[in-house]
């Protein structure tokens, strides 16, 4: 154990891999010592392992409906009660794990690396690229993110593939601004021109060198917005634009709840906290991993 | 001499501001209007078909292409179009049957008067909040406004508003439901500003005034919750900037009295970077409203986008996304204005 210790702590490590998991294991650390960070990581982890393991957690299926059980209240058998069509809503809260870490792992893997590639482009070449790359940015970055999400829904129609499309075009500028500000931190420093000497294209300097410098603060804006991307999904949902039914998307079951929300206002609350407690997840663990990869904002906060 | 030489200069700061203001504002209000007509125009449904309905014969489906302008280049159709809008028309709405601009200019107020009373609860509750847990940083205090705050960025608006209304309306009828006034009071004054709490006033009518507010209440403070939560934040962190600063322990040596030390040496400084805080939570909240406003069927134009989502009638869609995004724009610009004019570092 402490030789593995003293291995992953080496001052000098012996090759890349090394100290990859060195600096891995020091920032857990310190992600360790942050109670908000851990309560982060340990909700994270339920969302994980309720979406892998849905089937066997959920007591009864997602879409069977039994109208003879409509509208129960939690109970031992329902512990979130029954929706309109007799639905377990614990079940259904389950299921809905998997849609929501679907959308936001998808907005990530579109919006991230878009962003990243615009803003480091714009910052590596400067001049009329620049200018015109965050111009572009910029108009994006000035536009209110969830009226331009529903714009595009409305223009390509209502589903979910839709909703992670719209969702993603309004998420990149941010990440291309940071992304460009990283870049022009250390563009015309000495690594960069000895890299470029030695006969590297452009676009090898900026996919090898570049970019994995900006990941680590891309990281934090992602996990950041993650709760954000949540919200806009699930509005979507709420207003009829996103996942739609019956698929056990969370907003959508508040949306259907709202009709009974005075009588049986569990159908409608259930889902609710669910979508607070991930995305307070996210919130408590950016914050935390701002704390830590951070150091600039670290003292602060 | 030399005072008129630092006038002059500040006028030039200020002047240069404004200009540069002006020409970006602009250039972002053409690049809206080309995200707008990208999704009316471009996008796949087809405009034309939405208007003469699929069994038009081909004859009649292209007349209506050619009376709508869509056979002419792209350029031409986007020139115009920015022509139309700032001629403030926005076309017309197929579920209201009316222009889309004296749609929006009818619903506008009543967004307005939700996000104004909305930011006063914001501002009035996030600034304190945040000065007090930067000034307690690290205890249960900073805690407890931390997590408050990261809630504001976590719960659903649309979840708090159903939420609220179970338990503040329905369960212990403490405010009015959803709607602007009581149905009964419905029309009872005339709309000069379309503020329904400053028209009640003007007419002197406090019966409507009390029952406007008490339908207002619940829903600006739900919106105020959320700009509370970016507030205290910013403000928070704006704190520990100043308080870390060697004049503050200065002052603290020279024995000055801790509330002194907070809201006079430390507070005064950050009011500047503070307003481009309010500005920007404002602009947010025009947008937040969308959701509140379906919720508590507000009459204002997030349920009048909504509405038109609903029934696929793409011209209000357009029309309330280019006035909500020009407005957030336009704040936005004015805020940046605005921080440069003021801060002392600046001139």
């Amino acid at each position: 154990m402490t030789t593995a210790r003293t291995w992953l702590l080496a001052d000098s490590p012996n090759s890349k891999l090394q100290a990859n998991l060195g600096n891995g294991y020091r920032m857990m650390g310190a992600l360790m010592r942050n109670p908000l960070a851990v309560v982060g990581m340990v909700i994270l982890s339920m969302l994980l392992l309720a979406a892998i393991f849905a089937p066997w957690i959920a007591p009864h299926t997602p879409f069977g409906q039994n109208l003879g059980a409509r509208l129960l209240p939690p109970s031992a058998a329902h512990w979130m009660g029954t929706d309109e069509l007799g639905r377990d809503i614990f079940s259904r809260v389950i299921y809905g794990a998997r849609i929501t870490l679907m959308i936001v792992t998808l907005v990530a893997v579109i919006s991230a690396p878009l962003g990243l590639l615009i803003g480091a482009i714009a910052g590596y070449f400067g001049g009329w690229t620049d200018k015109i790359l965050m111009g572009v940015t910029d108009v994006f970055l000035s536009m209110p993110k969830l009226i331009l999400a529903l714009a595009f829904v409305a223009a390509l129609g209502p589903g979910i593939e839709n909703a992670i499309i719209a969702i993603a075009i309004t998420s990149w500028p941010a990440y291309a601004r940071i992304a460009r500000a990283e870049t022009l931190t250390f563009r015309n420093s000495e690594f960069i021109s000895a890299t470029r000497l030695l006969g590297a294209s452009h676009s090898r300097v900026i996919v090898r060198h570049v970019l994995p410098l900006c990941t680590s603060s891309m990281i934090v804006r992602v996990t950041l917005d993650m709760a954000g991307i949540i919200l806009t999904a699930a509005g979507l949902g709420f207003l009829g634009l996103g996942a739609q039914p019956p698929l056990p998307e969370w907003g959508a079951m508040i949306s259907r709840g709202r009709t009974f929300i005075l009588d049986q206002w569990w159908v409608a609350t259930m889902p609710g906290l669910a979508i607070i407690l991930v995305s307070l997840g996210f919130c408590f663990l950016g914050d935390g991993l701002r704390d830590v990869l951070d150091p600039k904002q670290g003292g602060k906060s | 001499m030399s005072t008129d030489g630092t006038k002059s200069r500040r006028l030039k700061t200020t002047l240069g501001a404004l200009g540069g203001f002006v020409v970006v504002t602009l250039l972002t209000f053409v690049g809206l209007m080309a995200i707008t007509f990208f999704i009316g125009r471009v996008i796949p449904i087809d405009p034309v078909l939405s208007v003469v309905g699929d069994r038009a014969t081909q004859e009649q489906y292209d007349a209506a292409k050619v009376a709508m302008g869509l056979d002419r280049p792209l350029i031409v159709q986007f020139l115009s179009y920015v022509g139309d809008v700032f001629q403030g028309d926005l076309g017309r709405s197929v579920s209201t049957n009316r222009p889309v601009a004296d749609d929006l200019a009818r619903v506008f107020p009543a967004t307005l008067e939700m996000a104004t009373l909305g930011i006063a609860i914001g501002v009035g509750l996030g600034v304190p909040m945040g000065v007090w847990a930067a000034a307690r940083k690290g205890t249960w205090v900073d805690q407890v406004i931390r997590v408050f705050a990261l809630l504001g960025y976590s719960v659903p608006a649309f979840w708090l508003g159903l939420v609220g209304l179970v338990l503040f309306y329905a369960t212990l009828g403490w405010v009015a439901g959803p709607g602007r006034v009581d149905i009964f009071y419905e029309g009872l004054v005339e709309p000069r500003t379309g503020l329904m709490l400053v028209d009640a006033a003007l007419a002197g009518d406090w019966q409507v005034f009390w029952n406007a507010l008490d339908h207002l209440i619940l829903p600006a403070t739900i919106l105020g919750f959320f700009s509370l939560a970016y507030i205290a934040r910013m403000t928070r962190s704006f704190m520990l900037d100043q308080l870390s600063q060697e004049y503050i322990t200065t002052a603290r040596v020279k024995g000055v009295s801790e509330w002194r030390v907070i809201w006079v040496h430390g507070f005064r400084p950050i009011r500047v970077p503070l307003i481009t805080v309010i500005g920007l939570s404002y602009a947010a909240l025009l947008e937040g409203s969308v959701m509140i406003e379906t919720v508590f069927s507000w009459p204002g134009i997030g349920n009048y986008l909504t509405v038109a989502l609903l029934n696929a009638d793409m011209n209000a869609v357009l029309g309330a996304t280019l006035v909500i995004g020009a407005v957030f724009i336009l704040i936005n610009k004015l805020s940046d204005v605005l921080y440069r004019v003021l801060d002392p570092r600046s001139r």
